[in-house]
């Protein structure tokens, strides 16, 4: 065993760090209304109170699909949006990682409720809709974006998962990379065996190299990025049940610390005893 | 790219269970799509449903794993020594430095449409039995191989609809590339399930017929399911000539509607372009070509248009889903091992099911197998949503 473990200590430290530039973010959730509104409740200065998500139709789909886009679709070009509009780049350009925890809820449950009963008949939007990567295609014909497009799911850990292949893809491709983490809600009775209260979504941009719109740097090193320590809560009371509650809330503590131009490490929570220990400085 | 090496690989599929049969399937143009007798299904068409998977039993501590969809995973698991592999792999490495990225379209979503049948007639609620984040969740089935193999490193799963488990090598080329990890177990594991049966019917999309891509007479898919895997690792020292290795990925998205292709199959030709690019290959460089090939009226013809645009007419081609059935999220991991054995075997597998080639389709589809050496190959598969990703596989000597 022994021998095992130095290997690894030997296979590990090799590699060199993985950095990224924090180019634009987006915020949607409970009682959050976008990455600027949102600033000062993550920083403390202002309380933070919760309340349903308002989910902005998606003006940038034609009007058949908008009407018909759900919670996934909305969230998820929301944030994107916002990210790509801050960040100053082409949103055409960028390829893209969706992270969810789940797809459209409520598709699941009319699709399995229509399976039990005697008339099977789906319709074909739902089933379309029922993908994991609706909201890539979406996000993909709304922005002309024909750029790659990752579609993960780690269930809890969707949010560093999502995150750790954004990462990577921007440090091994040099290019900047457009992260959409998202979860909605469920209707009864898959929400009883999925507790999720709401809808939240964080986007950020991340580029290779910095520029005047900067507002981080984080790293990840190979050989101790993947942690056992515990991931950082939230002071605030709320907002540590929103981050505990919604996988992709699990991101939070990375946003608090961009809000409070935090240097050190931001520990979030991953996979099962496996957390992610991301390096975080401030840009200005 | 630095090439990687697939040390390890095996298929499931209505080829056959595992790397022998599935091997003399191909070898004899034999295909698994029967008339559907799936569960309580009552559509008319044909499905390639492997036999005993639901006899499969998970070891015990994974009890919680239990699901058509994780017992079709440890099947194919259990093949060809890829367990042993892995294990040995993780004792090399260290538990941590490996990676599992696992493609699927509908995880154990079956699980979650039986359950539905079993709601309590008063309260509307589950059975106790259920168990949601294990079997339903997209994630189960990378979960599962996690635990099954005591791995501890970053895992997810990648669920692009029909790309998925091609995309699963694109994400473990990255991190292998970032030293991330050491080595990954990548694949695609889909099983029959209502929703996908139902859905694609409602679609207009089920052939009555086993499917017959690039017929002029094609009408759609047959649905099938699969569990394929392979070991990614970087490049030994030495290696046999017959080793197969990554290439080149190539990925796009195609920006133009959620159930239906570019019309001149524009994002799948970026993704070949991206993956010759990538591999330091040209078109004349490849050998074969395993199509997508869904046997979809429009599917066909926009593939067909992009690869004669890149390859001309010339390049040897065919698509496996007449044998395999459309295995959906799993389709880009068995195709890629459907490569690997032609690769290592030196032969072209001919399609199966296709009497009259369209010919407005202009491609040099195969009929029959051709049996010749084969030093380069490009895999296709192309995701319902709009998600492309090509795959290069080669010969190391």
């Amino acid at each position: 065993m022994l021998k095992t473990n130095q290997m690894t200590q030997h296979f590990a430290t090799s590699a060199p760090t993985l950095t990224v530039f924090v180019e634009g973010i987006g915020l949607l959730g409970p009682g959050l209304s976008g990455w600027n509104q949102s600033r000062a409740q993550l920083q403390g200065s202002m309380p933070y109170q919760t309340a349903r998500s308002i989910l902005p139709l998606p003006m940038a789909l034609p009007p058949a699909e908008r009407r018909r886009a759900g919670a996934v679709v909305r969230v998820s070009l929301a944030i994107g949006q916002e990210a790509v509009t801050a960040s100053g780049l082409q949103a055409s350009l960028l390829p893209s990682v969706f992270s969810s925890s789940s797809g459209d809820a409520i598709n699941c449950h009319e699709i399995c409720s229509a399976l039990a009963s005697s008339d099977r008949l789906i319709s074909p939007t739902r089933f379309h809709n029922s993908v994991h990567n609706a909201s890539s295609g979406y996000w993909s014909i709304s922005s002309a974006s024909m750029a790659s497009s990752s579609v993960l799911c780690a269930h809890d850990a969707s949010f560093s998962a999502g995150l750790l292949e954004a990462m990577t893809q921007v440090a091994v491709e040099q290019t900047a990379v457009l992260l959409i983490a998202y979860d909605t809600d469920y209707p009864e009775p898959l929400r009883s065996v999925r507790p999720l209260p709401d809808t939240f979504g964080i986007a950020l941009v991340l580029a290779p190299r910095g520029s005047e719109r900067s507002l981080a740097r984080w790293s990840l090193a190979p050989a101790t990025c993947f942690s056992s320590t515990a991931a950082d809560g939230l002071a605030d009371a709320a907002l540590e049940q929103l981050r505990k509650s919604i996988p992709a809330a699990r991101g939070l503590p990375l946003l608090r610390s961009v809000a409070l131009q935090g240097q050190g490490e931001v520990v979030l929570d991953y996979l099962e005893n496996l957390q992610l220990a991301v390096q975080v400085a401030p840009c200005r | 790219m630095s090439p990687l090496w697939l040390s390890h690989y095996t298929a499931t599929s209505g080829l056959g269970i595992g790397l022998q049969p599935s091997l003399a399937a191909l070898r004899q143009q034999r295909g698994g799509l029967l008339p559907c007798t799936f569960d309580t299904v009552d559509l008319p068409t044909f499905t390639a449903e492997i036999p005993g998977v639901d006899g499969v039993q998970l070891p015990a501590p994974l009890a919680r794993f239990d699901c058509r969809n994780n017992r079709l995973a440890l099947l194919g698991l259990r093949q060809d020594g890829f367990s042993e592999a892995v294990a040995a792999a993780a004792h090399k490495y260290g538990a941590q430095r490996i990676g599992v990225f696992i493609g699927t379209s509908t995880s154990g979503i079956l699980q979650t449409e039986l359950a539905y049948r079993r709601l309590d007639p008063a309260s509307g609620a589950f059975p106790a039995d259920f168990v949601y984040a294990s079997t339903h969740n997209t994630f189960s089935v990378a979960d599962f191989t996690r635990h099954y193999f005591g791995l501890s490193g970053p895992a997810a799963v990648v669920s692009s609809a029909c790309s998925s488990s091609a995309k699963v090598f694109a994400s473990a080329r990255r991190m292998l590339a970032a030293g991330l990890i050491d080595a990954a177990v990548v694949g695609g594991v889909d099983s029959l399930c209502l929703t996908t049966l139902y859905g694609f019917n409602s679609l207009g999309l089920i052939s009555t017929r086993p499917c017959r891509p690039f017929d002029a007479g094609r009408d759609g898919i047959s649905i099938g399911e699969a569990a394929a895997f392979a070991l990614l690792e970087r490049l030994p020292e030495s290696l046999d000539k017959n080793a197969v290795l990554l290439l080149g990925v190539g990925e796009s998205s195609d920006a133009h509607h959620m159930s239906s292709p570019h019309p001149d199959g524009l994002g799948a030709r970026m993704a070949m372009q991206a993956a010759l690019k990538m591999a330091g290959l040209g078109p004349d460089d490849i050998d074969y070509i395993n199509l997508h090939g869904t046997a979809t009226p429009s599917n066909d013809a926009a593939e067909a248009k992009a690869v004669s645009a890149l390859f001309g007419a010339s390049t040897p081609c065919s698509s496996t889903k007449g044998a395999t059935g459309h295995t959906l999220g799993a389709a880009g991991g068995l195709e890629a091992v459907v490569c690997a054995l032609a690769l290592r075997h030196g032969f072209l597998p001919g399609g199966l099911n296709t009497q009259q080639l369209d010919p407005a389709l202009h491609l040099n589809y195969l009929l029959e197998n051709r049996e010749q050496p084969v030093s380069r190959v490009l895999s296709n598969s192309f995701g319902f949503g709009g998600t492309n990703c090509s795959l290069v596989f080669g010969r190391a000597g």
